[in-house]
């Protein structure tokens, strides 16, 4: 099973990799194998292929994580806060990196690696909680304890996150596509003028980059219980 | 007397997946007085901690039923009483005001009578106008016992019943121990042998530490 | 219900009987908003700077006395051991409903102090929408506390208490703050009441999404 999803996740990002970067890009009519020149966006636009599908498992990695914390509430088995804590930290690197590619995205198309755009505000305040939540654990000792304030936590924070989507860009002008000071009127990611090619490269790595969080998430996960059973043999 | 009881199946206790003890079972009703033991660090306050549904255990269940009605643990406060050394008062209330703000949020017909009352009798009435930071340890722990036995409680725990108190202290408990087994339940912690010799079931926590 | 309202007050009346007697947080947070506000007009002397810094600022000072201030209810009880006392007494949902409105009290009173002192410090600080204003404080103060309740009940069991509560807090407290803010730039602005209507769904909504989830969560995190 866990071999099934690592060729999976490594043969799909790899087609990912070379399609997304080597596919040529055209000016004018465009054939099936090309992608179409997309004025403003330019050679930029193969971020979306990485970009995108990583901020898209980076949203599902901390919704795995809350889900879990509630289920730890409900049935008080430390293996669901096991889960939980394992989603949070794959969540946080899935969390960086999609910052890292929207940094660099944002500093050819903007002109600046940050702009305080209400997107870029919101994985701050992302990075923020998750921080937070792992620095609330390691100031527990006692595992039950942890597992529960930890999960407590994860809902609170979890709840203010539509507000927050809600808030800010009523507060600000957003730069994305889709937002409310995007000028230029191209509409949100999938309405991008995508070719055909583009959608097929597009959804595969949205597919590829969720094998590839829950293939490391069971790998950090099955970390995370021999430790733990490490840590009770001491 | 009511009819009381307390069912206590195969509860155990982990700490980081570390046994403190396991299969702990027993019944009690309105009369019993039982009596936990064991050495420093087994377990004793945990368990008694775990009675009061203030701490989950890590397997097992207990059911409290006072006059054929199943309690739930969120609304044991109601019927238990406990003095534990991991309890404190209000340092900067005196001692009378500790014992208001008790009877008032339990809703005590006729507090004043009542809070008197347990004054006297563990000796503290002359003192009841004091700030509690200016108690001596003996006197804490008699108020302790008068707010654990304000609402006369149906089942009383005390974890450590004797810690800090002078013979005249400990006589009081005693007369105090003797009528809370004529209404309900009693359940003390303890190493003391002549307290032992007064409970009529004695549980054994012997040291597990056995790793999972 | 009768019960949980009556037993609530009673901890709420304890809490103040309690703070009036210790000084607690009363003086140390009266002492931060004289010593913040004398920073900032020390900093500013007679220079003439936008009004939207002022509204920044004010909920800055809100904001940071809420973090030394509200944590203490479930704080000090932790360290005092008598957090012990209280869940022997009575039910967990009239111990937060309790310490809820005495969180709001005091953030209330320490927001309405600082806010009319920047009325009268700051010439250039002019509310022309009072009704705005006085609306948002009171509402921006609900929300800091509301949110800042459950989280101090959280904080209070865990170790390195001080230092951990505004890490956790000021992810979850954005959005109040950036929409007390927008409102508060209304009101100086003269916006008319309607338009901040938005802003005060938002605090009212935030505030009620986080006291129900409070009472959710506060059984597993107030028990051991
Ligand atoms: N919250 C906790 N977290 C981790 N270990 C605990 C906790 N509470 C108690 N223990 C451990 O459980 C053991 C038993 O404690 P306790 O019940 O107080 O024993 P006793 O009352 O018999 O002396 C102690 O060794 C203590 O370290
Ligand atoms: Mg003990």
């Amino acid at each position: 099973m866990h071999y099934l999803f690592k060729a999976a996740s490594a043969v799909i990002i790899t087609f990912v990799i070379i399609a997304g970067i080597g596919i040529p890009m055209v000016q004018g009519n465009h054939g099936f194998f090309e992608f179409p020149f997309i004025p403003g966006l330019e050679e930029k636009a193969r971020n979306i292929f990485f970009h995108v599908p990583i901020a898209w498992a980076t949203t599902l990695a901390f919704i795995m994580s809350m889900i879990y914390g509630i289920q730890y509430l409900r049935k008080q088995d430390i293996e669901y806060d096991l889960r939980s804590v394992s989603s949070a930290g794959i969540g946080m690197i899935l969390c960086v990196l999609a910052t890292v590619t929207g940094a660099v995205w944002a500093k050819f198309n903007w002109g600046a690696f940050w702009n305080w755009d209400p997107r870029e505000v919101s994985i701050f305040i992302l990075l923020l909680i998750y921080g937070a939540y792992f620095v609330l654990r390691s100031a527990i000792d006692e595992d039950g304890k942890r597992a529960k304030l930890s999960s407590a936590y994860s809902i609170i924070a979890g709840i203010t996150v539509p507000f927050f989507i809600f808030v800010m860009p009523r507060l600000m002008g957003g730069l994305h596509p889709g937002s409310a000071g995007d000028e230029s009127g191209k509409g949100p990611v999938l309405e991008l003028k995508m070719s055909g090619m583009m959608l097929v490269v597009f959804f595969s790595s949205l597919i590829g980059f969720t094998i590839l969080y829950f293939w490391m998430y069971s790998v950090k996960l099955r970390a995370n219980r021999i430790e733990h059973q490490l840590k009770s043999q001491e | 007397m009511i009819s009381i009881t307390l069912q206590v199946k195969n509860i155990a206790k982990e700490f980081n997946r570390k046994k403190l003890f396991e299969n702990i079972s027993f019944d009690a009703d309105a009369g019993s007085a039982i009596a936990v033991t064991g050495k420093n660090g087994s377990g004793k306050s945990t368990l008694v901690k775990i009675l009061c549904g203030l701490l989950e255990p890590t397997r097992g269940t207990w059911v409290l039923t006072v006059e054929d009605k199943k309690i739930p643990h969120e609304e044991y406060y109601k019927n238990i009483g406990l003095v534990s050394p991991y309890l404190n008062l209000y340092d900067e209330f005196s001692g009378i005001e500790n014992l208001d703000f008790i009877a008032k949020i339990r809703r005590l017909q006729n507090p004043s009578t009542i809070i008197e009352s347990v004054l006297e009798d563990f000796g503290l009435f002359k003192h009841r106008k004091k700030e509690v930071k200016y108690y001596s340890s003996g006197m804490k722990q008699r108020l302790k016992y008068c707010a654990a036995l304000l609402h006369k409680p149906e089942i009383l725990f005390l974890d450590e019943p004797q810690s800090n108190l002078d013979s005249e202290g400990i006589s009081v408990v005693r007369t105090y121990m003797k009528q809370q087994r004529e209404r309900g339940i009693l359940i003390f912690a303890t190493n003391d042998e002549d307290d032992l010799s007064y409970a009529d079931a004695v549980i054994k926590l012997n040291s597990l530490n056995i790793e999972k | 219900m009768r019960a949980i309202g009556l037993s609530s007050y009673y901890v709420l009346v304890k809490e103040i009987a309690s703070e009036l007697r210790t000084r607690y947080a009363l003086n140390a947070l009266l002492m931060f908003v004289v010593t913040t506000l004398s920073v900032i007009v020390f900093s500013l002397g007679s220079e003439h700077v936008p009004y939207e810094i002022y509204c920044g600022t004010l909920w800055v000072i809100i904001f940071f006395s809420a973090m030394s201030g509200l944590s203490r209810t479930f704080v000090t009880e932790e360290e005092r051991g008598t957090t012990l006392l209280l869940q022997l007494i009575t039910s967990s949902n009239s111990v937060l409903l309790g310490k809820l409105f005495y969180n709001v009290i005091l953030n209330f009173a320490i927001t309405l102090i600082t806010a009319i002192a920047y009325l009268i410090l700051f010439n250039d600080f002019v509310v022309r929408t009072y009704s705005i204003f006085w609306l948002t404080l009171l509402l921006g103060s609900v929300g800091l506390a509301s949110a800042s309740t459950i989280l101090a009940a959280i904080v209070a069991k865990a170790n390195s208490k001080g230092t951990l509560f505004p890490v956790l807090a000021f992810p979850v407290l954005v959005p109040i703050l950036l929409t007390a803010i927008k409102a508060t730039i209304l009101s100086v602005e003269g916006g008319m009441f309607n338009e901040a209507f938005p802003d005060f769904q938002v605090l009212i909504s935030f505030t009620i999404v986080i006291i129900a989830v409070s009472f959710l969560l506060f059984d597993f995190v107030w028990k051991d």
